[in-house]
């Protein structure tokens, strides 16, 4: 006990961390990134409720139109995204490099088309997000899952570099897995969006 | 602790809520398209509750397989202890010390789960439920010294299964020592902890009831005599 106590008060720098196998350290951090990621859509969607359900504005505003069907195009080739991400990681978990390669390279390039369809949409759109309080909540939210498409693109341009140079195994794997949870995310998140702020 | 659904631990359970997600808010758009918002908002809070009790309710102990133990020296016998507040209980000392009795080496670790309140482990405000732990293994390792075990120890999981779980995984047990209060006054025994223990571990589980009121009633006794 003495030589414990002796060690402890010549000891520098932080506590030793409680390690538990309750969760795997890598996922808890993705997991606190999603939670504090919910909160911050959660924000721009209480200002979407606030003009559209306490201030009754009209919406869209007057003389503006939604691109619905464009969006709709859009979501499609999102949520086929996710189901490409769910196929490389299946594959590498099975073995088939070919198939994680493809389901990556596939996964990447309909991100990409999607992201690169909403930049368009917005040169496109005819109006800006100074014209009034639903321009901007259009431009904020879309905009802001769109930052998170981008940040996405990014994770998995580097999980499909890192396939075709012969990373990951069926057994290691996790540089897919987190980028894969995180896409997931980002496609939940714009049916959210798509649904209320296009349809609803 | 339950277990429960969570959508985003690997990647095939986001991509569950994903599609989850895709069919639940088609659904609302529909209805909303057919009936406007009267029709959306009851569809929406239906959605909701059903998410809610999908990924909220408790679900069984998944089977798996027996965690068995580390491989070492064929004379050493290694016993695992599992106590909190009867970590210092002399029916507890006993039965370790019947444990390691004619072994040519014997490795003895005491594990004591940080037991918390729910509120206070959910905002991870353990520091007090450790420290409080620690004081107790501290107790436990010196009465086992003062009888003649040497023993080491360390402060586990709060979930006591876990704990074992986390000691199995770097001390290869032969047995595992799982100390309780008396039925009717063990949060563990409620808990079945004993029995899941035994379906979740290769290793064979001794279960030792401490009565600590009764020790100390007992002690003044054999004192006087």
């Amino acid at each position: 006990m003495e030589a414990h106590a002796h060690a402890e008060a010549h000891r520098h720098g932080p506590p030793p961390a409680n390690v538990s196998s309750r969760i795997d350290a890598r996922v808890l951090g993705m997991l606190l990134f999603i939670g504090s990621e919910i909160m911050l859509f959660g924000s721009f969607f209480t200002a979407y409720f606030f003009v559209r359900v306490v201030n009754h504005d009209p919406w869209p505003a007057k003389g503006d139109h939604l691109p619905v069907f464009v969006a709709g195009i859009n979501t499609a080739i999102l949520v086929t995204s996710s189901v490409t991400m769910h196929w490389a990681l299946t594959s590498i978990k099975r073995g088939n490099r070919a198939g994680l390669r493809a389901g990556l390279a596939l996964t990447f390039l309909m991100g990409l088309t999607f992201l690169l369809t909403q930049i368009t949409e917005y040169a496109r759109i005819g109006f800006a997000p100074h014209d009034n309080a639903f321009a901007t909540i259009f431009f904020s939210l879309t905009g802001l899952h769109g930052a998170h498409v981008f940040v996405g693109l990014t994770l998995l341009l580097f999980a499909t570099i890192r396939a075709f140079r012969g990373h990951f195994s069926p057994e290691h794997h996790h540089g897919v897995e987190i980028p894969g949870i995180y896409w997931h995310f980002v496609d939940v998140m714009w049916i959210v969006v798509y649904t209320t702020v296009y349809i609803l | 602790m339950s277990r429960r659904r969570n959508p985003f631990r690997t990647e095939a359970e986001a991509y569950q809520l994903l599609l989850l997600t895709v069919v639940a808010f088609a659904a609302i758009g529909l209805a909303s398209w057919l009936g406007g918002w009267k029709a959306g908002l009851p569809v929406w809070i239906v959605a909701t509750a059903a998410a809610a009790w999908y990924y909220l309710r408790p679900l069984p102990d998944e089977p798996r397989e027996k965690l068995g133990s580390a491989p070492r020296a064929s004379d050493e016998r290694r016993v695992l202890v599992v106590a909190n507040e009867t970590v210092a209980g002399r029916r507890l000392h006993e039965e370790v010390r019947r444990a390691v009795a004619g072994a040519g080496r014997a490795s003895v670790l005491v594990v004591c789960p940080a037991l918390n309140s729910p509120l206070r482990h959910f905002v991870s405000d353990e520091d007090a439920a450790r420290a409080a732990a620690q004081e107790r293994l501290d107790r436990s390792l010196r009465a086992l010294r003062e009888a003649g075990i040497e023993a080491s120890g360390t402060v586990g999981d709060s979930d006591p299964l876990q704990a074992i779980e986390d000691a199995l995984r770097t001390f290869g047990a032969d047995v595992i020592v799982i100390s309780t209060h008396p039925e009717g006054r063990s949060n563990w025994l409620e808990r079945q902890v004993v029995q899941k223990a035994r379906e979740r571990f290769a290793a064979p589980i001794t279960h030792v009831v401490v009565d600590l009121e009764a020790e100390a009633a007992a002690v003044p006794d054999s004192a006087a005599q």
